[in-house]
């Protein structure tokens, strides 16, 4: 075996494109746990993003693919359009599936954990169903940031400033996430939606409502970050490619202790377990590669074990049920 | 305008009400569904629910239905008693795998010993495994306070690494030629769990899973367990207060379902499925949680359900030869848990027009 | 006086219950207002249509001569009518600055708002800390930062929910104050309340409300408290016959009582010492949040504590859980009726197996006696006169007073030899708790050892022999009920937590 065959700054670089996928999609779920829901269907509402995604990008860029659809697709622009028309498909997707959760446990007051499982179980349905002809296609090409003059800085340039604008979307929306929590008005009524639901009704805020923004902007979050594994990261459709990132997604969440600047470390944690044991297995490490395979789920738990002690910066009413009786 | 009204207590006409109502907007939207795949919605149904039951081959697929049904039956009843107490096992996909590796690990280990211990002590072994993986969850909340949710899904995809690592390796079939997977067990005959009765599908598995049904109904109805399980469900402070040890009831509940989980997927190694191979694992242990709520966590319910999920496992494979996507069956099964979530809501809310009055805007 | 808001006709229904029925009243402008009425009068459900959360089935009200009809709080706010709720509208996690701005229009900027809280709640003379967290703060300082959220938007009329409810007598003469003051500036004050002697001191007028329906209007200072009860009840009141005291031998003893609260906000429990006796009943006053809930938890085994802390009989019990104590004899009954003493969605039946399975033998072998069960539950509700369908329907189905009647009664039939019972007539209405004191009071004749946890000093005279106070974990000395003068207990209850709170705020 031979370890200098892992080069450290392609490690940061690959590490960082396997982290975004959970990384938007635990922003996304902060957000919703933040306003006192729990979703654990992102598993199911990231591979929905995913075939979305994926189903647009590669149709927008071979319009032969959907005679239907020629006429309106410029050839000029599709090749230029295709990622990001992909992406803005996923987040909608995202978004759908968010509004059936929304709709089952704001509005029909259904339990919040069998609603979330049952998004999950239907996400992964639909998607296989949708993606059936999309199997072994190749998406277009996601645009990277490209400026010589920084990504001929040497070490900081490939591993930082060489990316897809993806990866600098998604921490742009953390930025943005984080000072919506922290200094907006729009934020701490968030906050106290998630606080106490009772109290934020009786002076007068709307939390259905609220909680449906919240839900529907989860949702849209994990569809980018399913789209972007199928976009970005793998890069192809294959049946149930999430593998678990969505359930890791949450664990993030926990880990980050509903801090939106936590997520990033958190996720480039996980993201870092993730390359390694695929380095390890290439470099062929004598650790048989089921055991490496296993690592990052075996990760999310000792993280979970480790984190779990302190509950006390949970939203308070995070997972309860609103009904305004009176 | 319509608005929601709590009900003093759930109405057991609508507890009883709301699957059927499901199964009827599934079928409905389903139609929808197949239709815009190009496939006849009435046939397509026809073809689910109806030919295996009743049509030219039903002999054969009747047999299946049971098969099917078995294993669905016997992990829903154990994730039904967890779900009554709050406690969210949802791994039983993975705690099913640990117990057909354990289980078939002791008959491997055994062959080719011919003597009439050889199945029981695989069930054992079966049983003991899933219990293990599932303990795993409960002595982390019990002990960290982990989210049982998390750590038993992560679960699965570990299991799922044991599974194919135990096929490629440990319990590869040494005259195997090389390919992947264990020896065949039905071809071992004190370790073959075959059928009771040719032709039903009724091995040794289904008839746990009935025994599993009665002993639940006992449990949860006539038992102290059962009812301090329900009552840890229904208000943690008060079963407290009754002297219900909360530590104790995560475990024997996630032991629990994670021991017949383990059963589950021993009696299908033994018999259907025959051998330890890296696709064993088929989402019996995900289906199974549409089931428990299908059945309204009620054991009789329960069998029911199991049932009709059978069926649509049997029938999907049926229109699966007439060209219907495997997919479609299984977002057809999705659906049909959201449909009853939210139908639930008539179980403990009344719908009740609202007049429009002038100082009345939005709904309350 | 001008007229500030006329109430014509307001009527609103929930299922089997009309909440108000044609209900009319006129406030005036800088009056104090009191709407008196029992538990389930019609009060919360008449406010919360003044202030938008409720819409009414008809009938209308007038503010300052224009139709108002709020359709949401936010409305109410915006034509000057401010509320203060009975159970706070507060964000725990949250500052007090952040809970002020969620319920303002147009909040200000942070700082100036903090400078504005700093110097309105000092002119009212209830200083705040504009950064401090409200789960640190007291339950008298809560209602602060509710007062001053209402008062920094300047209302005509502030709403104000059974306020004195959870105050020492200390505060509520400062609250008193405050009342007075802003009505003296032309604020009026629609002051709701059960305590008669209250609204007697503080109120211009008082509309009186039963079963939904104004029954009565008055100048309270005319009437006398008895005539103001009468007029609430409709009916002249029990007043529980009080007993010959013959305390016997120590039943139950807490020996130097020390407890963490499990709750990160909750109280400690601070080397607590009581004696109770058979055939006696031990009262404990304070204002909840004081270590009540705690010591509920300790005596009932739900947090066990060192060995030799609790005895009863002269048997160590202190690491004993719950059942293991009820064998013994020492039950209790929590405050929270619906989630701890009772399930909510549970039948009385098996509400009726929650607690008495060990004494009334309701299982054999782990297998329930569900025959028993169900006429243990039966004859808890024909002795306590709980009104329901039938013992198949479940807990939450009940009225408050009919579950705590079936709550009490079901720990009174079990033959206790303590009793300890937290908040035992709560939202209770008068002829229920009237009828609850009785039975506790018989059952300590009867010989039982009984300890009465409650906020209601007048409940406590009326029925304890002995009586301590909690205070912040802490327990008084208990004294003779009949010794004591309100004076003595007000200084039991508040003299040094008023001025350790003067402190921490100037910090």
């Amino acid at each position: 075996m031979d370890f200098s065959a892992i080069n450290p700054v392609t490690l940061i670089a690959s590490l960082i494109v396997a982290s975004t996928p959970i990384l938007l999609a635990a922003l996304g779920e902060l957000v919703v746990e933040k306003a006192g829901v729990l979703n654990l269907g992102v598993e199911g509402m990231m591979i929905t993003g995913a075939i979305f995604g994926f189903a647009i990008s590669v149709t927008v860029a071979n319009p032969s693919l959907a005679p239907g659809l020629q006429p309106w697709l410029d050839p000029w622009m599709s090749p230029w359009m295709a990622p990001w028309l992909g992406m803005i498909g996923a987040a909608i997707g995202g978004a759908f599936m968010a509004f059936l959760f929304g709709l089952l446990t704001q509005y029909f007051l259904s339990n919040q954990v069998a609603t979330g499982l049952a998004l999950t179980l239907f996400g992964l349905g639909l998607s296989a169903l949708l993606g059936q002809g999309y199997v072994g296609l190749k998406p277009p090409s996601f645009p990277k940031l490209d400026i010589p003059a920084l990504t001929e800085i040497p070490y900081i340039g490939p591993m930082l400033l060489n990316h897809d604008y993806m990866v600098y979307v998604s921490l742009l929306l953390v930025l943005a996430v984080w000072y919506f929590l922290k200094f907006t008005r729009g934020g701490l009524v968030l906050r106290a939606v998630g606080e106490n639901h009772d109290a934020a009704h009786a002076i007068g805020y709307n939390v259905t409502r609220i909680r449906l923004m919240a839900i529907l902007f989860g949702g849209a979050c994990a569809g980018l970050g399913g789209a972007y594994l199928s976009l970005v990261r793998v890069p192809q459709w294959t049946e149930g490619m999430t593998a678990g990132a969505g359930w890791i997604a949450l664990a993030l969440v926990v880990f980050a202790s509903w801090k939106p600047w936590r997520l990033i470390l958190g996720a480039y944690l996980f993201g870092g377990v993730t390359i390694l044991q695929l380095n390890f297995q290439a470099v062929g490490v004598t650790i048989p590669a089921a055991y490496l395979s296993m690592a990052p789920y075996v990760v999310t738990i000792l993280v979970l074990v480790i984190m779990s002690g302190d509950r006390s910066s949970a939203p308070a009413s995070l997972g309860r049920v609103f009904h305004a009786s009176h | 305008m319509f608005r929601l009204e709590a009900r003093p207590q759930s109405s057991n006409f609508w507890v009883i009400v709301t699957p059927l109502l499901a199964v009827i907007a599934t079928m409905i939207a389903g139609g929808f569904l197949f239709a815009t795949l190009g496939k006849d919605p009435l046939i397509s149904m026809r073809m689910i629910f109806w030919d295996p039951l009743f049509g030219d081959f039903a002999f054969y697929y009747r047999g299946q239905l049971l098969t099917k049904a078995g294993p669905l039956i016997l992990i829903a009843i154990g994730l039904s008693i967890g779900f009554k107490a709050g406690i969210w096992n949802i791994g039983a996909e993975g705690q099913y795998m640990i117990g057909a590796v354990c289980g078939a690990g002791i008959g491997l280990a055994m062959y080719p010993v011919e003597a009439w211990y050889v199945f029981p002590l695989m069930v054992i072994a079966g049983g003991l495994g899933g219990w293990a993986w599932a303990m795993i969850p409960a002595v982390l909340r019990n002990r960290f306070g982990t989210n049982e949710i998390l750590v038993s899904l992560m679960l699965v995809y570990v299991a799922q690494h044991v599974l194919s690592s135990a096929s490629l390796g440990l319990l590869k079939n040494p005259e195997g030629m090389g390919f992947p997977g264990s020896r065949n067990l039905s071809q071992y005959p004190s370790a073959a769990n075959l059928e009771l009765i040719p032709g039903t599908g009724m091995h040794w598995g289904v008839v746990a899973a009935f025994f599993a049904v009665i002993a639940a109904y006992v449990l949860m109805q006539k038992h102290l367990i059962g009812f301090n399980i329900r009552l840890t469900g229904q208000s943690p402070r008060a079963a407290t207060f009754a002297g219900v040890i909360p530590k104790r009831v995560v475990a024997f509940c996630l032991g629990t379902s994670g021991a017949l989980a383990g059963l589950a997927g021993l009696f299908e190694v033994a018999g259907p499925a025959g051998q330890v191979s890296i696709d064993f694992a088929s989402g019996y242990g995900f289906t199974a949680i549409i089931v428990a709520f299908l059945g309204r966590l009620n054991p009789f319910g329960i069998l029911l359900a199991g049932l009709l999920l059978a069926l649509t496992y049997v029938g999907g494979s049926l229109a699966q030869q007439d060209g219907l996507p495997a997919a479609a069956i299984q977002a057809f099964q999705g659906m049909l848990l959201f449909f009853l979530l939210a139908f639930d809501v008539l179980s403990n809310y009344r719908l009740k027009r609202v007049k429009r009055a002038p100082i009345q805007k939005g709904a309350a | 006086m001008t007229e500030l808001l006329r109430i014509d006709g307001l009527t609103k229904a929930y299922p089997g219950v009309v909440a108000n029925d044609d209900v009319s009243f006129v406030i005036q402008e800088g009056e104090v207002h009191a709407l008196l009425g029992e538990n389930g009068a019609g009060k919360s459900t008449l406010v919360k249509m003044i202030y938008g959360l409720v819409r009414p089935d008809s009938g209308s009200m007038t503010l300052s001569g224009t139709a108002y009809h709020p359709t949401e709080p936010k409305a109410a706010r915006a034509s000057g009518v401010a509320m203060v709720f009975q159970h706070f509208s507060l964000f725990d996690a949250l500052t007090v600055a952040e809970n002020i701005t969620l319920g303002m229009e147009n909040a200000p900027h942070r700082r100036e708002l903090s400078e504005q809280i700093r110097s309105v709640s000092n002119a009212y003379k209830l200083p705040l800390d504009p950064n401090r967290i409200i789960g640190d703060l007291s339950v008298g300082e809560r209602q602060r930062v509710e007062i001053i959220r209402c008062l920094l938007q300047h209302p005509k009329l502030l709403i104000m929910d059974e306020p004195t409810s959870v105050l020492t007598p200390q505060e509520v003469d400062i609250l008193f104050e405050t009342l007075h003051k802003l009505s003296d500036e032309g604020t009026a004050i629609l002051y709701i309340s059960h305590k008669l002697e209250e609204i007697r001191t503080l109120c211009d007028h008082a509309t009186i409300l039963r079963h939904g329906k104004v029954v009565d209007n008055c100048v309270p200072a005319e009437k006398t408290a008895r005539k103001l009860a009468e007029m609430m009840v409709g009916e002249a009141l029990h007043v529980p016959a009080k007993k010959n005291l013959h305390p016997g031998e120590v039943i139950l003893e807490v020996a130097n009582l020390n407890v963490k609260s499990k709750n990160p906000f909750g109280t400690s429990l601070k080397d607590i010492n009581l004696v109770v006796r058979s055939g006696e009943v031990v009262g404990i006053g304070g204002v909840a949040g004081n270590g009540q809930d705690e010591l509920l938890l300790a005596l009932s085994g739900e947090t066990p504590t060192r060995r030799d802390m609790v005895q009863v009989s002269g048997v160590d019990v202190g690491d004993l859980n719950p059942n293991e104590r009820r064998e013994l004899g020492l039950l209790t009954a929590p405050e929270e009726r619906l989630g701890h003493a009772a399930a909510p969605d549970m039948s009385l039946t098996e509400n009726a197996m929650l607690t008495g399975n060990v004494r009334q033998k309701l299982s054999n072998g782990g297998f329930l006696r569900w025959a028993s069960a169900r006429g243990f539950a039966r004859a808890i509700v024909q002795q306590f006169d709980v009104r329901t369908p039938g013992i198949g329907n479940s807990a939450r189905s009940l009225s408050g007073g009919n579950l705590q009647k079936f709550v009490i009664g079901r720990e009174v039939l079990q033959n206790p030899r303590v009793l300890v019972v937290n908040q035992p007539t709560w939202g209770v209405d008068a002829a229920a708790a009237a009828a609850i004191r009785q039975a506790l009071m018989n059952l300590a004749e009867e010989g039982a050892a009984v300890v009465i946890v409650s906020q209601d000093l007048d409940e406590l005279l009326e029925v304890s022999d002995r009586l301590a106070i909690l205070n912040e974990g802490h327990l008084t000395h208990p004294e003779e009920t009949a010794e004591l003068s309100m004076d003595d207990i007000g200084l039991m209850m508040g003299g040094i937590e008023s001025g350790s709170e003067a402190t921490h705020v100037s910090a």
